[in-house]
């Protein structure tokens, strides 16, 4: 109990010296008129007081219209929408490749450099080429926002692929050999011992895929020309920086809290699937 | 002047007694095992010694000085159960550590090192790494280290405990021939009683909850002690001693108080 | 069998992966003849790459400048914070939930705000998008590999009495060593990536990533492909120059010394 209260007073005071940090620097800045690395003002950075407040007044400048963050709470949703599609289908396609890469070697040797060297692909300039590509093949109820899902997708298998890997390798090798002599076939070996001994990992890689999941999300939207989510948000803001920047400044803070959440999300589903003392794997 | 000198030491972890009122006296030249079941606080005991942690109450001396300017002046050498060697340094850079931090000059290192591989027999596997070894000769580099410094005095912690009988066997004899030839004094965690009795000139027995110090058993078993030694009829005499002391601890324990 | 050898047959299925996946891709558009304007043959794009090297090597060149100034400045300072944060824990436990917290923030995002702070055309705000992709990682990388030193390992530099900078420079560091080189492997990829996207909101025009959106957008998607396998290419320069510095730094492991 002392503890959680303690970590709680820190957690404020940490949050209050960010915010001090933030705006003893704006200040000084301001003040000196010094102009490295950076020029300081309203403009490159908002009192972090009015892009909270943003959040609760008038989209549109006149007071007119409903408040910003009902706005951006329906495009977080819409974007967590294509993020939990795509998380989901590149979870289950990067553990079943995981596993495949595992069980045979050979594979492994042939596939596991590609599927390292298409992390190198930068998504975003990829994405509107597989927008245009994939949306006619679509059915109607996953038009745009379908494609978008893959390359969240795109994002999210990969680290879940490595440490699956990892993750069906690290059983003990005399717990093997112990279902061995039960006379254990393969597959009973990997949902009994293997998959349980992997848990660890594969949790560990879902909480990057979380956030990775959103980021695909977001970026994969911008060249698609979608309105409705996150990604939208932040193109129509960015038009309107000079003018009122705190509105692209609000939309990355609500982007963030969706990038935590998906991340919250997979931490306590982790704490109520894996009832073990924590491993240290990365 | 005594080299170890325990007074009235107590230690508490939280509501536990790891310690109970220990004193104890360590004159030059001894080899002094610590010996008792898990839980007993020896290896607690060796780490005050050491100042690694604080007694709770009562004091440490070590050559006439406190624990901790006692490590301050590097005055003793410790080997731990695991060798606890750094697998970035190859063996000659890992005995050399602790010269290094005593700012020996690269000279006077080499020629130390070269000393010290000879005494621990692994001429030759200067330029190896760590993982390039076995567990024994690990252990063996391990020793070499805390040599190195020529301290006054030798603490080890359970050194062999990980490794087979038969290199066990092997090591002891090494030990004791490293002991007489730098004449230094050891503290000796074990919780073996043939070992305890083949390598010391006392053993102190002790047992748990408190941990405290039931019975000293002095080990007249003539020097040097070789192979035949473990066969002599006065060093199963001298284990069945102190395997009773130990079980007599152990009764004490149960007794209702 | 040599050393070599083995290297080879080590990399052989993958090579063979490599030959077998552009084989397939140029003979299905081949004996198809697939609408091929997305993805182009593979020998259209190799013939494009060699067409406009140029050019390409000018973009890709400006662009890996920007990733390489992120990657040196984000690694740096995460590793020089990971090392406050290492010797002072109240602040390394106060802060890390705010780091693991700003590590799951699409940071992407920020690139259309650091284009204002700098002019879109000026290398640093790539730069700065490169270093805060590169930041997290390595920070949560190397604080792990700083607190996860053998607690013996620390007692016996206590009974050689060193002092505090001692046990970081001989045994704190040396342990955080190959964490170190996780996290900076990871970063090498996403300092290209951050410097690529950076310019996809508005960058310089022989910039890379500015050079593959306006070769999609008029349909010269051979032209793309190209600058997107020079993206690739660069990104796996970084990483592996960084893998061969962890050969050479890390010879002490087992797994890095035949």
């Amino acid at each position: 109990m002392r503890r959680v209260l303690f970590r709680g007073t820190l957690f404020v005071v940490v949050l209050a010296a960010l915010w001090g940090l933030w705006e003893g620097y704006r200040w000084l800045w301001m003040r000196e008129a010094w102009t490295w690395p950076f020029r300081v003002d309203s403009t490159s950075m908002p009192h972090l007081h009015s892009i909270f407040g943003a959040l609760w007044s008038s989209a549109r400048p006149g007071g007119v219209g409903p408040r910003l963050i009902t706005i951006l709470f329906h495009a977080a949703l819409f974007t967590a929408k294509e993020a939990a599609v795509g998380f989901a289908l590149g979870a289950v396609l990067g553990f079943v490749l995981g596993a495949l890469l595992a069980h045979f070697q050979i594979l492994a040797r042939g596939f596991l450099p590609w599927v390292v060297a298409s992390q190198t692909v930068p998504i975003l300039v990829v994405a509107p080429m597989v927008v245009v590509w994939l949306n006619p093949k679509l059915p109607g109820r996953f038009q745009d926002w379908g494609a978008v899902a893959v390359i969240a997708a795109y994002l999210t298998f990969f680290p879940v692929t490595i440490n699956t890997i990892r993750g069906l390798r690290s059983a003990d090798r005399r717990a093997l050999e112990l279902m061995r002599s039960y006379a254990a076939g393969n597959w009973r070996i990997l949902w009994k011992l293997r998959f349980p001994a992997a848990l660890p990992y594969i949790f560990a890689a879902l909480k990057i895929s979380a956030t990775a999941s959103v980021v695909g999300a977001i970026i994969g939207e911008l060249p698609s020309s979608i309105q409705d989510g996150l990604g939208g948000q932040i193109i129509n803001y960015s038009q309107y920086y000079t003018t009122q920047p705190t509105g692209l400044w609000a939309t990355n803070v609500v982007a963030a809290a969706l990038g935590i959440t998906f991340f919250l999300a997979v931490l306590i589903t982790e704490k109520l699937v894996v009832r073990r003392a924590p491993e240290n794997v990365a | 002047m005594s080299v170890v000198l325990i007074k009235d030491v107590t230690k508490r972890f939280g509501e536990t007694t790891a310690l109970q009122g220990i004193d104890l006296v360590v004159e030059p030249g001894e080899f002094v095992s610590l010996i008792g079941p898990s839980g007993c606080g020896k290896s607690t005991l060796l780490r005050i010694i050491g100042d690694l942690i604080q007694p709770t109450t009562g004091t440490a001396t070590v050559n006439g000085k406190t624990a901790r300017q006692a490590r301050t002046d590097r005055d003793y050498g410790i080997v731990f159960q695991d060798a606890v060697l750094y697998d970035w340094r190859t063996v000659a850079k890992n005995i050399a550590l602790p010269l290094e931090l005593a700012r020996w000059d690269r000279r006077r290192r080499a020629a130390k090192v070269k000393e010290m591989l000879e005494l621990v027999e692994l001429t030759g596997f200067d330029n190896h790494y760590p993982w390039q070894l076995s567990g024994g000769m690990q252990q063996r580099v391990s020793i070499a280290r805390a040599l190195s410094f020529d301290p006054a005095l030798l603490l080890m912690d359970e050194p062999f405990g990980a490794l087979d009988e038969m290199t066990r066997e092997r090591l002891n004899m090494e030990l004791l021939q490293i002991w007489e030839a730098s004449g230094s004094t050891v503290v000796f965690v074990t919780h073996s009683i043939a070992e305890a009795v083949f390598l010391s000139t006392r053993v102190v027995v002790m047992s748990p909850r408190p941990g405290r110090i039931s019975n000293m058993i002095s080990i007249d078993l003539p020097q040097p002690r070789t192979a035949t030694t473990r066969e002599d009829a006065h060093f199963f005499e001298l284990v069945t001693e102190v395997r009773e002391a130990l079980h007599l601890g152990h009764d004490l324990e149960r007794a209702p108080a | 069998m040599s050393a070599l050898g083995r290297r080879i047959v080590a990399w052989l299925p993958a090579v063979v992966v490599l030959v077998g996946v552009i084989a397939l891709w140029e003979g299905l558009i081949r004996a198809f003849d697939v609408q091929a304007f997305l993805l182009p043959k593979p020998s259209e794009i190799a013939r494009t790459l060699w067409d406009t090297r140029h050019e390409l090597w000018t973009a890709g060149w400006f662009t890996f400048q920007e990733a390489l100034g992120g990657f040196l400045l984000g690694s740096g300072l995460a590793i020089l914070v990971a090392l406050v944060l290492a010797r002072w824990r109240i602040l390394g436990m106060a802060l890390l939930p705010f780091a693991i917290a700003a590590n799951a923030i699409p940071i992407i995002a920020f690139a259309p705000i650091t284009n204002t702070w700098f002019s879109p055309l000026n290398k640093s705000s790539k730069i700065v998008i490169a270093a805060i992709l590169c930041f997290f990682p390595v920070l949560v990388n190397t604080l792990r590999g700083l607190t996860s030193v053998n607690p013996r390992a620390l007692e016996l530099m206590h009974s050689y009495a060193a002092g505090q900078a001692e046990i970081f420079r001989r045994v704190r560091i040396p342990t955080a060593l190959p964490f170190i080189f996780t996290g900076l492997k990871v970063a090498t990829v996403l300092a290209m990536i951050g410097a690529v996207v950076g310019e996809y909101f508005g960058g310089a025009l022989n910039a890379l990533g500015v050079l593959i959106l306006t070769r999609a957008r008029v349909f010269q998607f051979d032209e793309a492909w190209a600058g997107i396998v020079v993206a690739c290419l660069l990104g796996l320069v970084l990483y592996v120059a960084v893998a061969i510095v962890e050969r050479l730094t890390l010879r002490w492991l087992p797994s890095t010394s035949e």
